[in-house]
């Protein structure tokens, strides 16, 4: 995964505020109040243990699911409202890679841009797949794509139009060490070029190095917020938490 | 409306590529013509009075399977929350998605007419353009419901049985208006169908307001 450039950024009210965020699904609370803000030039990782609302809780900031409750304010606008425009500063990985089967990762990449109306699409598309290391795939299906592939195709979706704030839903998962590194130096690059960033994972090892601040997610609230620690620190406090159901 | 458009301009890319929807859907309208015309056993004289019925009978249960390929293209890899967090108004998904579910029914109307004139020995040319008319305002208004409720269904676990479930009683107006329509463009021409055409605009003007109205609630959680 190669060099993309990178928009810079000016000074802007937090881009993400949550105020007793609540979510239920058929009267379970999977979010129970969640209180959280992330500023504009910070990578937040959220760690949980499994059924601890991570999923649910970037669905809700990418303003796929509504809360039942709370408010969020995604660059001070209220995300109920949820305005197309608003859509456009956010880039979303999920479980799944939004990319349809018997298109080709260029073609779906370049429906992407369309959607988003990216400007020198074609060639923002053929750097993103040259980063995620797919020029030669990038012709091919993906229905014939491994776990890896699909992922960094992902990766390459959700930065496709310079987002503000990226939201990534285990962005680790599928890819090999070489992949990791690179994806790394990218999300810090993007730090540093103001963007904010919200992470979920499970490997504290991958994510401690770059989180400027860990939340631990537990039965739906924010349990514990860290400054920026190293992997024992973190995996310390994420048992002292979960064990203590706090 | 340009979301609309990438949108519909992707279905059809992907449609000619793996022509799946169109070819399953031409089977199924031939299958079916063939089941109904042998049934019948119709006499040449009572072919007019049978046409219609074959015809939009065909058309409902192929056009069922065509739009609920449409939809589940977007369930596959989560695409349609793809859609949703992309700048577009949801309005513009359904535009994008009719859009493409009135062009596969079109072709496959293409296909099934002249073959429901070979079969039932109906010489259609001299009443084809107001046929065509009553073909196009059917085909709007069975899309324009059956996207709507093609988004519903595909959220849900009994899909495939769902979305007949839920359609099919609120497309008997249709099913009426379209039946009655090509009977009298049939026996004389267009001039004969005014009730019938009345009640096929109203129909799809209804129900495709109601699908630009409601497609955001019924694909947002």
């Amino acid at each position: 995964m190669g060099d993309v450039g990178i928009r810079g950024a000016g000074g802007a009210p937090p881009p993400l505020v949550a105020e007793g965020l609540v979510r239920a699904y058929a009267g379970v609370r999977v979010l129970a109040g969640v209180d959280l803000t992330v500023e504009a030039g910070e990578t937040l990782a959220l760690l949980g243990p499994n059924g601890a609302g991570k999923t649910t809780l970037l669905r809700v900031f990418a303003l796929l699911l509504r809360p039942s409750a709370g408010r969020l304010a995604l660059f001070d606008v209220d995300a109920r409202s949820a305005p197309p425009a608003l859509r456009r500063r956010l880039g979303y990985l999920a479980h799944e890679s939004f990319c349809y089967p018997d298109l080709s990762g260029a073609e779906n990449l370049t429906f992407h841009a369309r959607l988003f109306r990216v400007p020198a699409a074609r060639e923002r598309v053929d750097a993103l797949l040259a980063w995620a290391g797919l020029e030669t795939a990038g012709r091919r299906p993906i229905r014939f794509y491994s776990r890896g592939m699909s992922q960094r195709l992902a990766l390459a979706r959700a930065l496709l139009h310079d987002p503000d704030l990226l939201l990534l839903d285990e962005p680790f998962s599928g890819l090999d060490p070489a992949a990791v590194e690179t994806l790394q130096e990218r999300l810090v690059a993007l730090r540093k070029a103001g963007r904010a960033i919200v992470l979920t994972t499970h490997d504290l090892d991958r994510a401690a190095p770059i989180a400027t601040r860990t939340a631990i997610l537990h039965r739906g609230r924010i349990a514990s917020v860290l400054d920026s620690r190293g992997a024992d620190d973190v995996a310390a406090a994420y048992r002292a938490v979960v064990a203590g159901g706090r | 409306m340009r979301g609309a458009l990438v949108i519909f301009r992707k279905d059809l890319s992907i449609e000619w590529r793996t022509r799946e929807g169109v070819s399953s859907v031409l089977v199924l309208g031939l299958l079916l013509l063939v089941v109904l015309t042998v049934a019948h056993d119709a006499p040449p004289e009572a072919a007019p009075a049978l046409a219609p019925s074959v015809l939009w009978a065909t058309f409902l249960f192929t056009g069922l399977l065509g739009v609920q390929r449409g939809f589940l293209l977007e369930r596959e890899n989560d695409c349609l929350a793809g859609l949703l967090v992309s700048p577009i108004d949801p309005a513009a998904i359904y535009v994008g998605k009719l859009s493409a579910n009135v062009a596969l029914l079109a072709v496959m109307q293409l296909f099934v007419v002249p073959l429901v004139g070979l079969f039932l020995h109906l010489d259609l040319m001299p009443v084809l353009p107001a046929l065509l008319i009553v073909l196009a305002l059917g085909n709007f208004g069975f899309a324009a419901l059956a996207t709507l409720f093609a988004a519903i269904s595909v959220r849900v676990r009994a899909r495939e049985v769902m979305l007949p479930l839920l359609l099919l009683p609120l497309l008997v107006p249709l099913l009426i208006g379209t039946v009655s329509a090509t009977r009298s463009v049939l026996a004389g021409g267009l001039a004969l169908a005014t009730d019938a055409v009345t009640v096929l605009v109203a129909f799809d003007v209804i129900f495709a307001v109601a699908g630009w109205l409601l497609f955001a609630y019924v694909v947002r959680d």
